[in-house]
């Protein structure tokens, strides 16, 4: 799976730079500048997630995620991943790794997606800023709305992963 | 250097404590190390990567062209437009607000505001990367094709909720 990605990243990224280059060289420069600060900037969280994660999971054995978030859980399962989903902070890009991570422990798809699909769409924590903007009603609603999203999402996906 | 070392301060305090597991045979701080090693395997073996082309796109495909299409008589090319638009962009859901503000005061409507909000949050071209990167292509298109009708619908029905008039404040943070 490694290399696999690898692969496709590498030659997708080959191509894409290739064709830039023919077409502008400072333009390619600066696109590279920029990716490469955007690499930069999201580097340190990116490693300090990883660190949480690799400490957690050694102390949470494999049955104990089975039993809650695998194919036995039902509705437990989603309830557990849409409450943590929703209240958890974890921009969308640090929190792929604990998915495959759970994933590879034994956690359903429908789970990891009802729990990817809240942590991205609802945030309670935000909530209070959100409402600064939308006020109260709009931001509860859009909220509760994409609750209600992520749990049709988990379904689906269970359904047809 | 010192807000870089800050930055870092969990991750050298990290390799300190594997160096010491290893040293004293620490069993336990081996097996987080061995962890985080193979976590840290797949990252590196494709994120760099990513990143190169999210650069690149940054400088081909300026957002600020599509802004100007996504007003009240738009429809689905404004759509389309609002939602390609997010999937430009970079970030936590929270720093789509702001964005918001800004669109609709360029005149977007109360819809396509809440489906850029959508789009924001599941569809950006760099999450979906990583996405495909960590859960597969699989699950990345299946997950994005099934959330994109449901995003639109929520810009609909919320345009109904709150009606087409609605102003978004401006918060200064």
């Amino acid at each position: 799976m490694v290399f696999s990605n690898t692969f496709i990243f590498g030659l997708l990224t080959g191509i894409s730079l290739l064709l830039s280059f023919i077409l502008d060289r400072d333009k390619t420069f600066l696109g590279l500048k920029k990716g490469g600060k955007m690499l930069f900037n999201i580097l340190h969280p990116f490693l300090n997630i990883l660190i949480l994660i690799s400490i957690v999971l050694f102390f949470i054995p494999d049955p104990l995620i089975v039993h809650y978030l695998g194919a036995n859980s039902g509705w437990y399962g989603f309830g557990i991943a849409a409450f943590i989903g929703s209240i958890t902070l974890i921009p969308g890009f640090i929190s792929y790794p604990l998915a495959a991570a759970l994933l590879e422990q034994g956690a359903t798809y429908a789970v990891v997606a009802v729990f990817m699909t809240t942590m991205m769409m609802v945030g309670v924590i935000t909530l209070p800023l959100e409402i600064k903007y939308f006020g109260k009603k709009a931001a509860i609603a859009r909220n509760a709305l994409n609750l209600v999203a992520a749990i049709i999402i988990g379904i689906l996906m269970g359904w047809l992963m | 250097m010192n807000k870089n070392l800050k930055n870092y301060i969990w991750v050298i305090l990290f390799v300190l404590f594997s160096v010491g597991s290893y040293f004293i045979g620490f069993k336990p701080g081996l097996g987080m190390y061995s962890n985080f090693n193979e976590f840290f395997i797949e990252m590196i073996s494709f994120i760099p990567f990513l990143f190169i082309i999210i650069g690149l796109f940054d400088v081909w495909l300026p957002k600020e062209i599509i802004e100007k299409h996504i007003g009240r008589e738009s429809g689905i090319r404004g759509i389309f437009l609002v939602i390609l638009l997010a999937m430009l962009q970079a970030g936590p859901l929270y720093g789509a607000f702001p964005v918001a503000y800004v669109l609709s005061k360029k005149g977007a409507s109360v819809r396509n505001i809440f489906i850029y909000l959508g789009a924001f949050s599941s569809m950006k071209l760099p999450m979906l990367g990583i996405e495909i990167g960590y859960l597969g292509i699989k699950f990345t298109i299946l997950r994005t094709l099934i959330s994109l009708p449901l995003f639109i619908c929520t810009g609909f029905i919320m345009e109904k909720i709150v009606g087409s008039n609605f102003n978004i404040e401006e918060v200064s943070t």
